[in-house]
């Protein structure tokens, strides 16, 4: 029984993690990130904003519940590489259509079990996101440390094109590219009340099932598509999707944006959230080791409440770039523009001024480490949010913002009213 | 928003003595919350009747009643100390009725105060069945079809309605205390009845049967803002049908996909807001049907829970600390995560590892039970244990359970019933999980065993993959074991032991030749965030893994073995006296390890010592945390038979055991060895023997005469110990009692009939011995002292007796080399007195005693092991006059095992108990009585039927019965009796005698008090059937002379309104001295 195949998944620093194949044999190259989410590996791994990183499950199980068609977020799987601690061999629920060692196979994706994951992700950690390779061919780690040094990293990095649409479609009436498994659209409205185009940098099927939800008939375009093309499609609002890589490196996304800001309402998500960012003139940077989980506390400013969200993302949105503190706009407080903890102990929302757009007010922040979640451009009306209102995997709480964003298409001005939450 | 001003003193009701369903996870939440709101600054006022509770400790509240917890001493209590609030949400079922009782009798609004935590409408809305209902319908959720039953007939229609089986849940009981699930008409209407008659408001809930789906439970928490979080879910092993409290569990949710989950989630919040918990914790449990995974709301529980505690071990998210805070006004995201200090606790708990709770039975305590798990709980403790994957938590948790094995099978111990093997697998019972394994050693298929048992296949999988790895274990001797298989079969939870079974060695064998290969332990951390961020609480679990986050420690370390999981003969005393060492010892400089699987208890809590390692307490998962912690001592003498089995084997690996040395608890152990000490020593003792065999039992008897108590040796709470009156049942008992312990033989002592039964606890350090307490029992010796009542101080021996007991104690603790606490149970009869049984260690009265005196007798101990002198400890006079009397009286679970026979003995039943106190012994006695049955018969008709030798003590005790108004009723010879002595009594008939009999008038409740004295070994008698219908109908009942005396003057005092309530800090406390400078070992 012990004919189990070795795997290596050795990190850029040479730290070297032993474990057995359990998907397709090869090798694989990323940046090594951990997930800690205990639900939903697969919405993780078809998450189109993996692309480039070997993601880590903290959770020790992974596979019990198999894999089905309703729960992809994507056409596929783009995870560079899949690392566990133990995998089922079988799946076990009324859902379940394959079991995950068999999805793997596959759809050639290379995964390792046998880690001890609790490590690496302390590796992680401690020394922040690095580039790895994955491997079930070489198993020499100084062949693959060396390996691994000599791969590109993600900074600087556009991976949108990899996996954004080449061709536009609209949700629910055609099957979106380059996809050969039935797809779960949600429910789709009966008499649509908003066109969208939503702008696909890596978008999850989630978000376009939200959408639809909130009465919305969404047209979904490449990235490349130009502002004047987005508007002949006469939308109500313009949506930019969560995508992997770095953001600074997807400069012809926020510019498309930049030049629909005003015109039409604007509501991003994660990668869409920087786009806006980016276009209203602030910086982005790396975080150590980024977000990925289904229980990051946000603090939403406007309310008061605290959302526990669903996260993935490595790069971060330095509000206080933007420009001066509007100290009206700020309830009249003269804090640190750069402590977002003293806002968030005031109860205030604190407003920057962008010179060409006004005033731009941090609307959401993530308790944890408090940083940016969440911003809304006052004057434009355009807001966004760095975490995944549409969980697929995670909680529900922020599945208002959908709602939110109907009420920016509505002409509302409080865009964050609670009232038709949950 | 931050705590409110408003409110100054808090009352908090704790939830009594340890019964089943409702054990010491609410003295962890009690506690907890205790501690945390006089942190912040508020005045706790506590009511608690259990004594061996940390949470009634002195310095835990402000002011501590121990007195019943019942609406009237709680009333008592409010007017006394006029608290601004009541937090109700923590003290189990016993404090939320309690405080229901008060808020509907207008005794809160009548002193003005505000039931914090969960308010009224809330408490009601989640208890009553009917009102839940109406609200989950209200958000769209569905329930299980049901109807409320208020008659038999009623249920009869309902079942004919929606077909068997039906499952019957009274309103109001807890622990689902009377509910069951039936499959036919009689069974329905034997169900409805007994639920009607346990239900205080006579109501039951009959429903649609959703057995066999999966089952499911959310710990959920909300604040005053409306934000929410799940701290954990739980995944019930065992398919619907079984109690949570029986079931196999596992957190988090195994076998659900996110949509699953978060729908789930998302019903676990929407209930919370309709039912309206406006702040603290909730438990949700759900149904899923296996084929299509439509999903049921099965019942809430607005407060902390058995599962809560579960959760917060599982987690380290402290649910009941927060819950406190929730309650006085902060928001979750005003609370920080205790664990990594600089996120808040507004998140939701993240694992990395998977934990599972296996229930721990007694069934062999109660004969004649029928032992089927249902929906009704039957257990009497729980083991918890974390383990990297769900294999190797299973395996951890097997070899918790202090039942004799050493995992999961594999340990040439497991009986399978041959003819009926499937019967084991389809029927829950306790010994279920062995017959999965052996189903699959056996070749049955993953899917056949799923389908038989309703057990998720991915569970069953995982036995498999244990199961499989046995097998290449077993194609190997140990030396052509690889490293490889080696850490394989750790990774699955096999112990040592058990690949000494399969490797045909021993355990020290495998762990050498384990070591050997490199295949060490390696220990991480439960930080409540799967290792996202720094955690700096050192709370760890084994496993076999790369690396180990064991963090470097200043101090010199102390290990404390706990008590492991709960059971009967060895509850939460001894986890008390556990914490207190660990107290006393981090308080004297050392760092403090703490090693226990019971997730119930304060001591498995991070907050209590200074590391802890929730661990299994075998050899193997000890030993490889002394290597991790290199301590200079292990305390071995606090937690009970479970540490001190393991005294021997440490020592001989070179453990340093601090205190008392196994040698001693040997020799104190070992009956004739110890017969030699007392002959030296010129003290008396019942004549003994020693019996090999059964002839060697007969030989014995005849020589020392009976009756004979019988045991077998090295046991605790008296497994299998009986009297014996003649040959027959001596050879009977014989025969059983070599079944309980196969290694040692079987003690006959002389049985002192009439005897007065005696309790010293003591401390010796070597040159001095303090005497703790000395407690007088009230029922007779050879009823076992765990299910006596007793009282300090004593309160009818004379001086010169209770000098000569204190001599003794003293040269015996000297005498065998004790160094700590030494407890000796003694029986006094006709003015001599007589050693029973001396136990060097901290005994089941220590808690009792502790607080009857107010010397924390565990801590004085502790410190006492720790090197300091008894001298130095500036410990109240052993000879200063109490001023109170208290009483420990205990609590028995008959009402849970309908079959077995209640009549108490010298093997110990009972799972916690009470403690009363007054200024005279009446009046302490009646308030244990209250605190148990909750209510004393004040008048009506008693009825006395006594055995031969009590007809002349009875007397008195009619005509105190008399005097006080009752009319008594009695069977023929008592009847002549009391007629005699000219005491009015009407004659009524025997059960055999012909109808109507006495057990027809206690059917139509004409009888409100029973005293009945069984004699010799009577079973399936009258007396047996009396005893049945007593504890059917609830009516007090009372089965030897000295308790009925006790109860008649409790009943005087009772009627005459002299229980007032008094708090502990009106009585001297210890206060412990500064630790000497370098103290050290």
């Amino acid at each position: 029984m012990i004919s189990r195949q070795p795997a290596l998944l050795v990190l850029e620093d040479g730290t070297t993690f032993r474990g057995f194949s359990c998907g397709a044999s090869g090798e694989t190259t990323g940046e090594a990130v951990f997930n800690t989410s205990l639900t939903g590996y697969q919405e993780v791994f078809t998450d189109p904003s993996y692309a480039g990183q070997i993601v880590t499950m903290t959770s020790p199980h992974i596979g019990n519940y198999g894999v089905n068609a309703a729960d992809m977020e994507s056409r596929g799987v783009f995870a560079a590489g899949f690392v566990m601690r133990e995998m089922s061999k079988i799946s076990s629920n009324w859902r379940a259509e394959e079991t995950l060692g068999a999805f793997f196979e596959r759809l050639g994706v290379v995964a390792i079990e046998g880690v001890d994951t609790r490590r690496l992700t302390r590796h992680i950690r401690e020394r922040g996101a690095m580039r790895a390779v994955l491997s079930t061919t070489d198993l020499d780690p100084a062949s693959l440390a060396a390996k691994a040094a000599a791969a590109p990293g993600l900074v600087g990095r556009d991976l949108v094109a990899e996996v954004a649409t080449s061709e536009r479609y609209t949700w629910g009436d055609e099957m979106p590219p380059g996809c050969d498994l039935p797809v779960d659209t949600g429910v789709l409205p009966v008499r649509p009340r908003f066109r969208v185009v939503a702008f696909d940098s890596g978008i999850k099927y989630n978000i376009l099932r939200r959408l639809a939800e909130a009465d919305c008939d969404v047209v979904v375009v490449p990235p490349t598509t130009s502002a004047a093309d987005a508007l002949a499609l006469e939308p109500d609002g313009v949506f930019f999707a969560n995508g992997p890589g770095d953001p600074a490196a997807v400069t012809y996304l926020y510019e498309t944006l930049r030049e629909l800001l005003g015109a039409k309402p604007i509501f991003g998500i994660c990668l869409g959230h920087q786009m806006l960012s980016l276009a209203l003139g602030c910086g982005t940077y790396k975080l150590k080791y980024g977000h990925r989980g289904g229980n990051q506390p946000v603090k939403n400013l406007l309310t008061g409440r605290v959302e526990i969200t669903s996260q993935n993302h490595g790069f971060c949105v330095d509000f206080s770039s933007i420009g001066e503190l509007d100290r009206e706009r700020s309830g009249g407080l003269d804090l640190d523009p750069t402590d977002l903890g003293a806002w968030v102990r005031a109860g205030v929302a604190p407003v920057v001024r962008s010179e060409r757009f006004g005033g731009v007010q941090l609307t959401h922040v993530n308790l944890n480490d408090m940083t940016v979640e969440g911003v809304r451009a006052l004057d434009q009306r355009a807001f966004s949010v760095q975490y995944h209102p549409e969980a697929a995997p995670g909680p529900h709480d922020a599945k208002y913002l959908f709602g939110s964003f109907v009420r920016l298409m509505e002409g509302k001005d409080d865009v964050f009213a609670l009232e038709d939450e949950v | 928003m931050p705590r409110r001003d408003d409110i100054k003193k808090i009352l908090l009701i704790g939830s009594g003595p340890i019964v089943i369903g409702q054990a010491c996870e609410f003295d962890y939440s009690g506690a907890q919350a205790c501690k945390v709101l006089r942190e912040d600054g508020y005045e706790v006022v506590l009511v608690n009747s259990n004594p061996a509770t940390i949470m009634t400790d002195p310095e835990f509240a402000h002011r501590t009643y121990v007195e019943p917890v019942t609406p009237e001493f709680v009333e008592k209590v409010i007017a006394a100390e006029r608290p601004d609030a009541l937090l109700p949400t923590l003290g189990g079922q016993t404090g939320l009725n309690c405080a229901v009782a008060l808020a509907e009798s207008g005794v809160l609004e009548r002193y003005g105060v505000e039931l914090i935590g969960a308010k009224l409408e809330v408490i009601k809305k989640g208890e009553d069945r009917k009102l839940f209902a109406e609200a989950m319908g209200r958000i769209g959720l569905e329930v299980p079809r049901g109807a409320y039953i208020y008659k038999v007939a009623d249920a009869e229609a309902f079942a004919a309605k929606v077909g068997y089986p039906v499952v019957i849940r009274p309103s109001f009981t807890m622990g689902g205390a009377g509910g069951g699930i039936v499959y036919n008409l009689d069974e329905l209407r034997e169900q409805v009845s007994h639920g009607l008659a346990l239900s205080p408001i006579s109501e039951v809930l009959a429903e649609e049967s959703v057995i066999g789906w999966k089952e499911y439970e959310m710990e959920v928490m909300r604040d005053v803002n409306d934000n929410a979080v799940i701290v954990c879910s739980i995944e019930n092993i065992d398919a619907m049908g079984v109690h949570t409290g029986d079931s196999i569990t596992v957190a988090p949710a195994q076998t659900l996909t996110d949509r699953e989950y978060q729908t789930m989630r998302d019903a676990s919040l929407a209930i919370l807001r309709e039912i309206g918990v406006e702040t603290g914790g909730s438990n949700v449990q759900f149904a899923v049907n296996p084929l299509d995974g439509r999903m049921v709301v099965i019942e809430m529980n607005p407060r902390v829970s058995r599962s809560s505690a579960l959760a917060s071990k599982a987690t380290g998210f402290p649910i009941a600390k927060i819950a406190a805070k929730l309650a006085v006004g902060y928001t979750l995201d005003e609370v920080s995560n205790d664990i990594t200090k600089v996120t808040p606790a507004c998140f939701e708990p993240s694992i990395d590892y998977t934990v599972v709770k296996v229930p721990r039975w007694a069934f062999e305590k109660f004969k004649g039970t029928d032992t089927t798990l249902t929906t009704r709980m039957k257990s009497v403790g729980e083991a918890m244990a974390i383990g990297r994957t769900f294999s190797e938590a299973l395996g951890k948790a097997f070899r918790s359970l202090e039942n004799g094995r050493i995992g999961l099978g594999a340990d040439g111990k497991d009986e399978f019933d041959e003819i009926k093997f499937d019967r084991g697998l389809t029927v829950p019972n306790e010994n279920r999980m062995y017959y999965v394994a052996d189903a699959l050693w056996r070749g049955r298929s993953v899917e056949e065993v799923s389908a038989l048992t309703r057990i998720d296949p991915w569970f069953i999988d995982r036995v498999k993959a244990q199961v499989d790895v046995e097998g290449l274990v077993r194609q190997v001797s140990l030396e052509g074991m690889s490293a490889e298989l080696m850490r394989m079969a750790k990774q699955h939870g096999l112990s040592d032991p058990q690949l000494a079974y399969l490797t045909r060695t021993d355990e020290k064998a495998v762990r050498a030749r384990r070591l050997e290969l490199g295949v060490k332990a390696t220990f991480k951390s439960v930080d409540t965030c799967a290792g996202e961020f720094l955690a700096t609480t050192p709370y760890y679990y084994k496993t076999y893994e790369e690396e180990s986050e064991v963090a470097e420690a200043t101090r010199p370390r102390v290990m404390i073995l706990g008590a492991g999981p709960n059971r009967i003969g060895q509850g939460i005393e001894f986890d008390y006296c556990c914490v207190h060492a660990s107290y006393a010892l981090h308080d004297a400089g050392f760092e403090t390890v703490m090693v226990n699987c019971n997730p119930e208890t304060v001591s498995t809590d991070y907050d209590t010592s200074d590391r802890l390692y929730f661990e299994p307490l075998t050899f193997e998962d000890v030993m490889d945390i002394v290597d991790a912690e290199q301590p200079v001592g292990v305390l071995v003498t606090f937690g009970g038979q479970t540490p001190l089995k393991l005294a021997r084997a440490l020592e001989e690996a070179g453990v340093p055991i601090l205190g008392t040395k196994p040698e001693a608890i040997d020799l104190a152990e070992d009956r004739e060895r110890f017969a030699d000490v007392l002959d030296r020593l010129g003290i008396a003792y019942p004549a003994a023997g020693t019996a090999r065999s059964a002839a060697e039992a007969v030989e014995v008897a005849g020589r020392i005469g009976y009756p004979l108590l019988v045991r077998p040796s090295y046991v605790l709470g008296g497994r299998g110990m009986v009297i014996a009156y003649n040959e027959e049942y001596l050879l009977k008992h014989v025969a059983e009692a070599t079944v309980v312990s196969p290694d040692h033989p079987v003690l006959l002592d002389r049985f002192l009939e009439g005897a007065i039964e005696v309790d010293v606890d003591a401390i010796c350090d070597g040159r001095d011995v303090y005497i703790g307490g000395v407690m007088e029992h009230i029922e007779e010796a050879g009823i076992h002292s765990g299910d006596s009542a007793c009282c300090i101080p004593t309160f009818t021996l004379g001086d010169s007796i209770v000098e000569e007991i204190k001599g003794y104690t003293r040269r015996i603790a000297l005498e065998i080399g004790t160094h700590g606490l030494i407890n000796i149970q003694f029986a006094v009869k006709d003015s001599t007195v007589f050693v029973l049984e001396v136990n060097p260690r901290a005994s089941r009265t220590v808690p009792f005693v502790s607080k009857a005196t107010g010397v924390p007798l565990a801590k004085v101990a502790a410190r006492v092991m720790a090197g300091e002198m008894l001298s130095d400890l500036a410990l109240p006079a052993e000879d200063r006059e109490l001023t109170r009397y208290c009483v420990k009286e205990a609590v028995m679970p008959f009402g849970r095992f309908p079959g077995a026979d209640s009549v108490l003995g010298p093997e110990m039943k009972s799972t916690g108990e009470v403690m009363g106190s007054a200024s005279d012994f009446p009046a302490a006695y009646a308030k244990s009585q209250l605190a148990i049955d909750y209510s004393l018969p004040a008048s009506g008709t008693a009825f006395v039927s006594v055995c031969d030798r009590d007809k002349r003590a009875i007397v008195g005790v009619a005509r105190h019965l008399n005097q006080l108004g009752f009319r008594l009723l009695s069977t023929g010879g008592t009847a002549k009796a009391l007629r005699a002595a000219g005491i009015p009594v009407t004659q009524v008939l025997k059960v055999h005698e012909g109808r109507p009999n006495i057990v027809d008038a206690m059917t139509n409740d004409e009888v409100q008090l029973v005293i009945n004295t069984p004699f010799g070994q009577e079973t399936r008698s009258d007396g047996y059937q009396i005893r049945a219908t007593a504890i059917r109908h609830g009516i007090t009942n009372i089965t030897t002379m000295e308790a009925a005396q006790a109860v008649v003057s409790a009943i005087e005092a009772m009627n005459d309104d002299r229980l007032g309530v008094s708090a502990l800090q009106d009585f001297d406390q210890w206060v412990p001295p500064a630790p000497r400078d370098g103290a050290s070992l």
